[in-house]
C-alpha cells in the first residue's frame, strides 16, 4: 500500500514548532527544538526516557507553554494555552496514562472527555460508527473495569477520532499492548494517515519506528540531535542518534548455575482487590548464579506476584513458595527476609523509601534484622555508617546520608535502594522495574549491578515490561498473561511471535525462527 | 402494641430520621466528589441555633430554614476554604470544624436558651389525610419531611443521568483525570461542600423547630455523626441512606414507647442504643473490604494538587 | 520552619480573638488582662493552670502518638469516663480493704479501664476494616450515658439528697496535691513523665520507627513488613490508657466523687493540644499549659465579662484553624519552591 506522502511542497505544514524551549527548575527540558510535520505524515519522536519528548508533547496539547519559540498551525501562529484550545484546533492526544475513569462506562467516559456535551443516544451511535469504521470495537455501555489495557487504548482512541482531529499525538502506544495488538493499532494509524490525519508517534521502539513511520525527529537530552527517513535507517543507525554513541552493553557471561534458591509450585492466589488479577497454578524455579526474567503486559498479574513472593500477600499453601528449601508461603516480610530473600518494589518514593525519612532512616527500614536495630532499639550510628556506604558504592548523588529521600532523583534514589538491598546480603533477590524512569547511565549501573548479583551465585529474579532490558540481562525468560506463567525459557530461544503469543496468554514451546534481536 | 401505637411510632421515626436524611444527602454528595467533611455535627448545630434564631426574631418557618442553610454553608465555606485551596488534612480540619461549630452555636445562642418556638406545622393533605390507617400514617407530615423524599429523589437522579453528576463522580473518583480533561476540579468539590453544608443546615433548623422545639446547647448529639456513618452504610447510594436513616429513626424513637412495648430497661441503655447500632452497622459494611473498594469514591479524603 | 506554624496560629487566634470582643463592646486591654493576666496571679491560678493542663497532657501525648501513625482516635473522652469510672469504682468499693494500696490499684484500674474501652475501636478496626474515627467517636456517647445510669442509679450515694453523684472518695484514694493553697496533684508528675516517655519512645525504639513509617508511608511499612495490626492495638491502647489515667486523675483528684459531667471536654480539647504541639512531646506540653489558659480565661471572662464559657471553645477550635493553615502555608511554599 501506498504510504500518504507529505502534502506537496508549496503548502503549509500542518504542524510548526520554532525555536521552542521549556525549563523545569535546573533542568533544560526542551531546548530550541525545531520540527515540522506535514498533513496526512506519520512523524515519529524518537527517544530515551528524560529526552524531553512528553514536555514537548505537553507544549503541542496545550498542557503547558514554551518559555520561548513559537508555534504554528496551519501556516498561521498561534498560542496554545488549554487542551481544549488544542482541541478546537484540531490537535487530539491519546496519552501513556489513560485519562478514563473505572466506575463509569465507556460512552458517560468519553461523554466527559469531549468538549461539547452530546445526547446519550447520538453519542452511543457515534462511538459504535467511529470504532466500526477504524477496527477498534467497543460497547458504550460497557463500564470500564474489567476492560484490557488493549479495549482501553481503544476508549481514548475513539475518544479521540470523535473530534475528528487533523493531527493525533500518540505518546508511547504500545508500551502496553500485545504484539498482534500493535498490529491492529498500526492498520488504523495507517487508515488515518491515508486520510489525511498527521499522526506524531512518540516511542523508543525501533523496530516499530522503521515499520511504520514516515519520518522521525531524534531528540536527545532536550535537543534535536537529528532528523531521519526511518525505512532508509537501521535499528543501530538510530540508536546511535539517540544514545550518541555505543552503548556500552552489558556482558553476560555463560555460567553454571547453581541449586534452585527460590520455587514456586502451583502458586494460585485468588485477586483480593475487584480490580486486580488472580494468579493460578505458577511454577518457576531460579537457581542461584542465574537471573530469570519474567516479562509481561502490565496489569497482568505482576503485582500480585511480586506481592506473593515478598511475603505481602500470604499464600494458603506454605509450599508455594520455598526460599532456599524452606517453605515460606505463610512467613511475613520479616521472616523471609530472614530466609535470605531481598526485594526492590516498583515504587519507589513511599515504598521503597520513605519519602521525608534520611537515608539512614531509610536503611533501617529493610536492615532492622542486619544490625540497624538491637534489643528493640535504633542503631543510629550504625545506620549512618551503612548508608554512607551504600552512597559511596554505588555513586549515589546525593548531600549525604542524612538527606531525605524525596531529595533524590529517580535515578539515584532507585541505585540507593538497589545498593541497599545487595548491600544485604541477599540469597534470593526479586526486583520489580528495575530502570523504570531512570536515566540511562543509572540505568547501566544497576544492570550491571545485578549481573555482578548472579555472578556472586545469588538467584536473581527480575520483573519487567521492558522486554530490551530483560533480554540484556536474563539468562531465563518466562512471560506472565491472565494471572498464569509460561514456562522460562533460555532468552536466546525466544522470538517475536513466541513472545508475542505468550503474552497473550497461548504459552507454547518456542518454534525455530531467527532469535529475537535485542533491541540496540 | 396497636395499630395507634404502631402509627405514632412510624410517624416519630420519620420525624427523628428526617435530619439525619437531610445531613446525610448532603454529606453524601460531597463525599461522591471526594471530599470527607467530618465537621457535620458542627454544621447542624449552626444551623440548629440560626434557624431557631432567625425563626423566632421573624416568625417564618421558611426564613428560618433559609437562614440555617446558609448558616451551614459559610461554615462549610470555610471548610472548604482550608482544605481545596489550602489543601489542609481533611480529618483534622473536620474535627476542628465540628469543635467551631460546637462552641459557636453554643456562644450564639446563649440567649436563646429555654425560649420557645411554634413547630413546624404539620400538613394536612386534603382528602387522603382522612383515610382511616393510610391517613395518618402516611399523609400528615410536616413539609420538610416531604421534601426530604423529594431531595433524595432529585440527588439520585442527579448523580445517574446528569451532567453535573457524572462530573461529580467523575472528580470524586480521579480529581487528578478530570482536570486533566479539563473540568474545574475546585469548583465542583467547593459547590459539592457547600451543598452539602446547607443541607446539614436546614438538618439543624428541622431539630431546633420541629423535632424538639427549642434551642439547647449540643441538641444535636451525635446525630451529624450517625449522618456520616449513614453514608456508608448506604454506599455512598442516596436511596440507601435514606433507608439507613428510617432505620435509625425507629431505633431512636423506641426508647420514648419502651414502656408502651413493655420494655423494662434504664432509659440511658436505650439511649445508647442509636449509637451501638450505628457501631454494628458499619462494622457489617465495612467487613468485605470489596465493598468498600467498589462503591467508595477513590478519591475521598485525598487532597487534590492541582500543580503535581 | 514548621516549628513557627504554632506560634504564629497563636498569635493569629490571639489577634482575632481580642478583635472580636472588641467588635463585642469589651475594651480589648481589659479582656487581655481578665483572659491571660489575672488568673495567674495567684498560688491557686498557677495551680489551676497545671491542673487543668495534666488530664490535656495525658490525653494529647497518647493520642499524639497514634496520630503519627495514622490511627485516629477520637474517642479519648469516652476512654477517660471508663477509666474514671473503672477507678473510682475501685476506691469506692475496695477503698477500705486496700488500705494505702488503694491509690496504686485505682491508677492501674484507670488505665486498664481506658484501655479496654480503647480496645474496641482497636478490635474493629483490626478484625472488621471499621473505622477507629467512629466507633471510638459514638463509645463516647455511650460511656457517657453509662457514668449517668451509674450516678442516677446503682453507684448513687444514699446519703447524697438525691444529687446525682456518688460517694466521696476517701483519704486514702484521693490523689495528693503538690502546692499548699493549690489544687494542682501529683497527677502532674505523671503527665511529664509521660511526656518524656514518648519522646523516648518515638525517636530512640524501633516500635516508635515503625509507627512512625506506618503514619508517613503505609505502603513502606507493608513493604518493611510492619505489621499495621501491631500498631493500631498499640496505638489505641496508648491512647486509652493515658486517657483512663487523667479522667481518674480528675475523679480522684479535684472531683473527689463521680458526677455526671467529669470532664468540659478534656478529650475532644486534647486532640486540639496534640495538633497544636505538632505531635511532639515538648509542643504537647506547651500545647496544654496554652488550652488550658483558654479554659481558664474562658471561666474568667465569664465572671468578670459577662461572657458565654463557650467563647473559650471558640477561641480553641479558631486556634486549630489558623494552626492548620499556617502550617500548611509554609509548608506548600516549600513545596511550591523545590518545584
Amino acid at each position: 500500500m501506498t504510504t500518504a506522502g507529505p502534502a506537496p511542497a508549496r503548502t503549509a505544514p500542518r504542524l510548526a514548532l520554532r525555536g521552542i524551549s521549556k525549563r523545569y527548575g535546573s533542568v533544560l527540558a526542551n531546548d530550541s527544538i525545531e520540527l515540522e510535520v506535514a498533513p496526512g505524515e506519520i512523524h515519529a519522536i524518537l527517544g530515551e526516557n528524560g529526552a524531553g519528548k512528553s514536555t514537548l508533547m505537553k507544549i503541542v496539547y496545550g498542557v503547558t507553554e514554551p518559555d520561548s519559540g513559537s508555534i504554528e498551525w496551519q501556516g498561521a501562529a498561534v498560542d496554545i494555552r488549554s487542551p481544549a484550545q488544542a482541541r478546537r484546533l484540531g490537535i487530539a492526544m491519546v496519552f501513556q496514562h489513560f485519562a478514563l475513569f473505572e466506575t463509569l462506562t465507556v460512552a458517560e467516559n468519553i461523554a466527559l472527555a469531549l468538549d461539547e456535551p452530546s445526547p446519550e443516544s447520538q453519542l452511543a451511535a457515534r462511538i459504535e460508527e467511529v470504532s466500526l469504521r477504524y477496527g477498534l470495537p467497543i460497547d458504550p455501555q460497557h463500564v470500564l473495569h474489567g476492560m484490557s489495557v488493549g479495549e482501553r487504548q481503544r476508549v481514548e482512541i475513539v475518544r479521540c477520532l470523535l473530534q475528528r482531529p487533523s493531527l493525533l499525538i500518540m505518546d508511547e502506544p504500545t508500551s502496553v499492548l500485545t504484539p498482534q495488538a500493535v498490529r491492529v493499532l498500526f492498520q488504523t494509524l495507517r487508515q488515518l494517515a491515508s486520510e489525511g490525519v498527521s499522526i506524531l508517534y512518540i516511542s523508543h521502539k525501533l523496530d516499530e519506528i522503521r515499520e511504520l513511520c514516515d519520518v522521525a525527529t531524534i531528540l536527545r537530552n532536550g535537543r534535536v540531535s537529528g532528523s531521519a527517513i526511518p525505512r532508509e535507517e537501521s535499528n543501530a543507525s538510530l540508536a546511535r542518534l539517540m544514545v550518541g554513541g555505543e552503548l556500552e552493553e552489558c556482558v553476560l557471561m555463560p555460567r553454571e548455575a547453581g541449586e534452585v534458591r527460590l520455587a514456586l509450585t502451583g502458586l494460585t492466589l485468588p485477586s483480593s482487590d475487584p480490580f486486580g488479577t488472580s494468579l493460578s497454578d505458577i511454577n518457576l524455579g531460579v537457581r542461584g548464579g542465574e537471573i530469570v526474567g519474567i516479562a509481561g503486559v502490565s496489569g497482568n498479574g505482576q503485582k500480585e506476584l511480586v506481592a506473593a513472593i515478598s511475603g505481602e500477600t500470604l499464600c494458603a499453601a506454605a509450599g508455594a513458595v520455598r526460599l532456599c528449601g524452606i517453605d515460606a508461603g505463610r512467613a511475613s516480610p520479616v521472616r523471609r527476609r530472614r530466609l535470605g530473600l531481598r526485594f526492590v518494589p516498583e515504587e519507589r518514593l513511599g515504598r521503597g523509601a520513605v519519602d521525608e525519612m534520611s537515608l539512614a532512616d531509610n536503611s533501617i527500614l529493610t536492615g532492622a534484622d542486619s544490625g540497624l536495630v538491637r534489643h528493640g532499639m535504633l542503631q543510629t550510628r550504625a545506620a549512618r555508617a551503612f548508608a554512607r556506604a551504600t552512597i559511596d558504592r554505588f555513586a549515589v548523588k546525593c548531600a549525604g546520608e542524612l538527606a531525605l529521600a524525596e531529595s533524590l532523583s529517580g535515578g539515584n534514589l532507585q541505585k540507593f535502594i538497589v545498593g541497599r538491598e545487595i548491600r544485604l546480603e541477599p540469597k534470593v533477590m526479586l526486583v520489580a522495574q528495575p530502570t523504570w524512569g531512570v536515566d540511562v547511565g543509572a540505568a547501566l549501573v544497576i544492570r550491571q549491578a545485578l549481573i555482578d548479583l548472579r555472578n556472586a551465585g545469588v538467584a536473581v529474579l527480575v520483573i519487567s515490561e521492558e522486554l530490551e532490558e530483560l533480554f540484556s540481562i536474563c539468562d531465563r525468560i518466562a512471560v506472565i498473561a491472565g494471572g498464569r506463567l509460561s514456562a522460562a525459557m533460555p532468552s536466546s530461544k525466544w522470538t517475536a511471535e513466541t513472545v508475542g503469543l505468550s503474552m497473550t496468554g497461548v504459552f507454547e514451546a518456542a518454534g525455530g525462527s531467527e532469535p529475537l534481536v535485542a533491541g540496540l | 402494641m396497636s395499630a395507634g401505637t404502631g402509627t405514632a411510632i412510624v410517624v416519630s421515626a420519620v420525624a427523628a430520621a428526617t435530619p439525619l436524611v437531610y445531613a446525610a444527602l448532603g454529606e453524601l454528595v460531597a463525599e461522591r466528589a471526594g471530599v470527607l467533611n467530618l465537621g457535620v455535627e458542627g454544621m447542624m448545630l449552626v444551623g440548629a441555633i440560626g434557624g431557631f434564631a432567625v425563626g423566632l426574631s421573624t416568625g417564618s418557618l421558611w426564613l428560618a430554614f433559609l437562614a440555617a442553610a446558609l448558616a451551614g454553608a459559610l461554615v462549610s465555606l470555610l471548610f472548604a476554604f482550608l482544605t481545596l485551596t489550602l489543601q489542609t488534612n481533611q480529618v483534622a480540619t473536620g474535627l476542628a470544624l465540628t469543635l467551631f461549630g460546637v462552641g459557636l452555636s453554643a456562644f450564639v445562642g446563649r440567649s436563646f436558651v429555654g425560649l420557645p418556638i411554634a413547630r413546624v406545622p404539620q400538613l394536612h393533605i386534603p382528602l387522603l389525610a382522612d383515610l382511616p390507617f393510610f391517613g395518618p400514617l402516611l399523609f400528615q407530615y410536616d413539609l420538610p419531611e416531604y421534601l426530604s423524599i423529594a431531595l433524595c429523589a432529585a440527588i439520585a437522579w442527579m448523580l445517574a443521568r446528569s451532567r453535573i453528576g457524572l462530573r461529580l463522580r467523575a472528580v470524586g473518583e480521579s480529581p487528578e483525570t478530570a482536570h486533566e480533561l479539563g473540568h474545574p476540579v475546585m469548583r465542583i468539590r467547593y459547590l459539592a461542600v457547600l451543598f452539602g453544608g446547607a443541607m446539614s443546615g436546614i438538618a439543624g433548623a428541622y431539630l431546633s423547630t420541629a423535632l424538639t422545639p427549642m434551642w439547647v446547647e449540643g441538641m444535636s448529639a451525635g446525630r451529624g455523626w450517625i449522618a456520616l456513618a449513614l453514608v456508608v452504610f448506604g454506599t455512598w447510594k442516596p436511596w440507601r441512606a435514606l433507608g439507613g436513616a428510617y432505620l435509625f429513626g425507629v431505633v431512636t424513637v423506641l426508647q420514648l414507647y419502651a414502656q408502651s412495648l413493655g420494655i423494662e430497661v434504664p432509659s440511658e441503655f436505650l439511649s445508647m442504643l442509636p449509637y451501638g447500632v450505628t457501631i454494628a452497622v458499619l462494622v457489617v459494611i465495612c467487613r468485605n473490604p470489596k465493598t468498600i473498594l467498589l462503591n467508595r469514591p477513590a478519591s475521598l479524603g485525598r487532597s487534590f494538587h492541582a500543580g503535581s | 520552619m514548621r516549628i513557627a506554624s504554632s506560634p504564629l496560629a497563636a498569635l493569629l487566634m490571639l489577634l482575632t480573638g481580642l478583635v472580636t470582643l472588641s467588635a463585642l463592646g469589651k475594651d480589648p486591654i481589659a479582656a487581655f488582662n481578665v483572659f491571660f493576666i489575672e488568673p495567674f496571679s495567684s498560688i491557686y491560678g498557677i495551680g489551676e493552670l497545671l491542673l487543668k493542663a495534666t488530664p490535656l497532657m495525658l490525653c494529647a501525648l497518647g493520642l499524639s502518638l497514634g496520630y503519627r501513625a495514622n490511627v485516629w482516635n477520637i474517642g479519648a473522652e469516652g476512654q477517660l469516663t471508663i477509666g474514671a469510672i473503672a477507678g473510682s469504682g475501685v476506691g469506692l468499693f475496695y477503698g477500705g480493704v486496700l488500705g494505702s494500696w488503694a491509690l496504686p490499684v485505682m491508677l492501674l484500674a484507670g488505665i486498664l479501664g481506658g484501655m479496654a474501652w480503647a480496645a474496641i475501636p482497636a478490635l474493629l478496626r483490626t478484625r472488621f476494616n471499621t473505622s477507629e474515627i467512629f466507633v471510638s467517636l459514638m463509645l463516647v456517647y455511650i460511656a457517657q450515658l453509662f457514668l449517668s445510669y451509674l450516678v442516677h442509679g446503682p453507684w448513687r450515694d444514699p446519703a447524697g439528697q438525691n444529687f446525682p453523684q456518688s460517694q466521696a472518695l476517701a483519704d486514702n484514694a484521693l490523689v495528693p496535691t503538690l502546692i499548699e493553697g493549690a489544687r494542682v496533684t501529683a497527677g502532674l508528675w505523671m503527665a511529664l513523665g509521660l511526656a518524656a516517655l514518648s519522646w523516648w519512645f518515638g525517636s530512640a525504639t524501633a516500635a516508635g520507627f515503625r509507627m512512625r513509617v506506618s503514619g508517613m508511608a503505609p505502603a513502606a511499612a507493608a513493604y518493611a513488613g510492619i505489621s499495621a495490626r501491631g500498631n493500631i492495638w498499640l496505638a489505641m491502647m496508648i491512647g486509652g490508657g493515658a486517657a483512663g489515667l487523667a479522667g481518674l486523675l480528675e475523679v480522684a483528684g479535684p472531683i473527689g466523687m463521680l458526677q455526671p459531667v467529669i470532664s468540659p471536654g478534656y478529650g475532644f480539647t486534647a486532640i486540639i493540644v496534640a495538633f497544636v504541639g505538632r505531635l511532639h512531646p515538648v509542643g504537647i506540653v506547651l500545647g496544654s499549659l496554652l488550652m488550658s489558659a483558654l479554659y481558664l480565661g474562658g471561666e474568667s471572662a465569664q465572671i468578670e465579662l459577662q461572657l458565654p464559657s463557650s467563647v473559650s471553645g471558640v477561641f480553641q477550635a479558631a486556634l486549630l484553624f489558623f494552626l492548620l493553615a499556617a502550617e500548611l502555608f509554609i509548608h506548600f511554599r516549600l513545596r511550591r519552591t523545590r518545584r
